[in-house]
């Protein structure tokens, strides 16, 4: 089947397999392999993609589910348009240690960003809440949890100037 | 995976008559639980009936003594709605428990009752409250429709379009989740209803199941310490490797003081 979509602002045209899912799409098809598989059982979060703004797991959702739809990958994340930078949550990452060997952080990074989105002042609490879904093997969560923290903060700080 | 085809009907009745007339064919809602079935071979249906672009099967509606939610309705929509939080808070907790924020976006109601997991949340809270699950054909009470492990009173061909919830006086809802997966080991649901007090308990058996003892003590005070001293029996409880059967009955009652306290708080 044929689908139309809108991915990291770029329309997009394929034909699919109905049988294809969104990460193997990206990955193999789109090369866009900033979208990892940990798991390939809904369960680590490596995959988490945006689908019309919203958080999900691209491992467990099937292509035709893109047909009209925006779909936003970590590539697609940037900084204020023309800075050349990283996008605040990125920023946030790298300065508080917010990774070791990176495979967990693309997912993390993506829910962080649209947990940040829906909720200024976020706490420790709803952090740790939100990030339920992602799993990382190397960090210990401490150092994830404090970027996401100062990711919120720069994000909200961004919007407001 | 498996391939298969893919139909996107336009409204109910087209759906329905999918589902009848496709041999091997299957509904899909968020995909939460059959994309994985799917991916594992576990399930190799010729044919998927995509409910997505039911507009009809999305959304939540006031009744006044009742709520309704579309069969379609992401749980993550029934964690926000102000209508859900204003008239039954403990089922907008429950489902900002379900799985994680990625799991809420997709997953829906309905394809939480249909599939009816020994562990999932919705159950509990469809049977607490004694909801009505309205289908293309039919509606059938709670009481009637959850039949065991992964089995529902739905006939071959029958499709949820909703679930409707009476607004109850109080309810509650408190689960210990299996921290690896965040479903229940034990999640109790209690609600006190103009008819009386119905306590629901998912996780901690084959199927969600009601507890006539501690509906009776809490319809006469409703308060944690009148069900403190009622012990379920562990005997056809769920054991295995997260939790035993002995361990499971105990949480029963820890959870439903839980539930009683977040009822009242
Ligand atoms: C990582 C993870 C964690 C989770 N944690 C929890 C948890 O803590 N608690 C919990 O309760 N659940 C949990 N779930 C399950 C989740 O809530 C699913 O969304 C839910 O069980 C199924 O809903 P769905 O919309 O995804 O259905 P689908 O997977 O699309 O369908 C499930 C079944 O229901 C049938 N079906 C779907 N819609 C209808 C309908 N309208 N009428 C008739 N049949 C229908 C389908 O044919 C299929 O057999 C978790 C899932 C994952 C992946
Ligand atoms: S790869 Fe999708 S959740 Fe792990
Ligand atoms: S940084 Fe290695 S898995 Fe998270």
């Amino acid at each position: 089947m044929q689908i139309s979509f809108t991915l990291n602002g770029r329309p997009t045209t394929m034909d699919v397999d109905p049988a294809t899912l969104v990460a193997e799409l990206l990955r193999e098809r789109l090369n866009l392999t900033g979208t990892h598989i940990g798991c390939d059982t809904s369960q680590c979060g490596a995959c988490v993609v945006h689908l019309d703004g919203l958080p999900v797991k691209s491992c467990t959702l099937l292509a035709p589910a893109l047909d009209g739809a925006t779909l936003v990958t970590i590539e697609g994340l940037q900084g204020a348009p023309g800075s050349n930078r990283l996008h605040p949550m990125q920023e946030a990452f790298r300065e508080n240690h917010g990774l070791q060997c990176g495979f967990c952080t693309p997912g993390m990074v993506m829910t962080a960003v649209a947990l940040a989105r829906d909720k200024p002042g976020l706490t420790e609490a709803e952090v740790r809440h939100g990030l339920e879904g992602n799993i990382c093997r190397c960090t210990g969560y401490q150092n994830i949890v404090l970027s996401v923290m100062a990711g919120a903060d720069a994000m909200h700080a961004a919007k407001g100037e | 995976m498996k391939s298969f085809a893919y139909h996107q009907p336009g409204g109910i009745p087209e759906a329905a008559k999918l589902l009848s007339s496709v041999a091997e064919s299957k509904l899909v809602a968020g995909g939460m639980t059959l994309i994985p079935t799917l991916k594992q071979r576990l399930a190799q249906p010729e044919a998927l009936i995509d409910l997505s672009s039911l507009a009809d099967l999305r959304g939540i509606s006031d009744d006044g003594a009742t709520i309704t939610i579309g069969a379609m309705t992401p749980h993550a929509q029934v964690a926000a709605s102000e209508l859900v939080r204003g008239k039954i808070p403990a089922l907008a907790a429950l489902a900002s428990m379900i799985g994680d924020p990625a799991v809420r976006n997709r997953g829906t109601i309905g394809g939480s009752v249909a599939n009816n997991d020994p562990a999932a949340d919705y159950p509990a809270g469809t049977l607490g409250l004694g909801a009505t699950i309205v289908t293309n054909a039919r509606e059938i009470a709670a009481d009637a429709f959850f039949l065991g492990l992964f089995e529902t009173a739905l006939e071959a061909g029958e499709i949820i379009t909703g679930i409707r919830f009476p607004v109850p006086l109080k309810a509650g809802y408190a689960k210990f989740k299996a921290p690896a997966s965040r479903y229940a080991l034990v999640g109790v649901f209690v609600a006190q209803l103009p008819a009386g007090v119905r306590v629901a308990v998912t996780g901690a058996g084959a199927g969600v199941f009601r507890v006539p003892p501690m509906e009776a003590a809490l319809s006469n005070n409703f308060d944690a310490s009148a069900i403190a001293a009622i012990k379920i029996d562990a005997d056809g409880l769920t054991s295995d490797i997260h939790a035993e059967a002995d361990y499971r009955a105990h949480l029963v009652t820890v959870m439903a003081k839980r539930a009683v306290g977040a009822a009242l708080g």
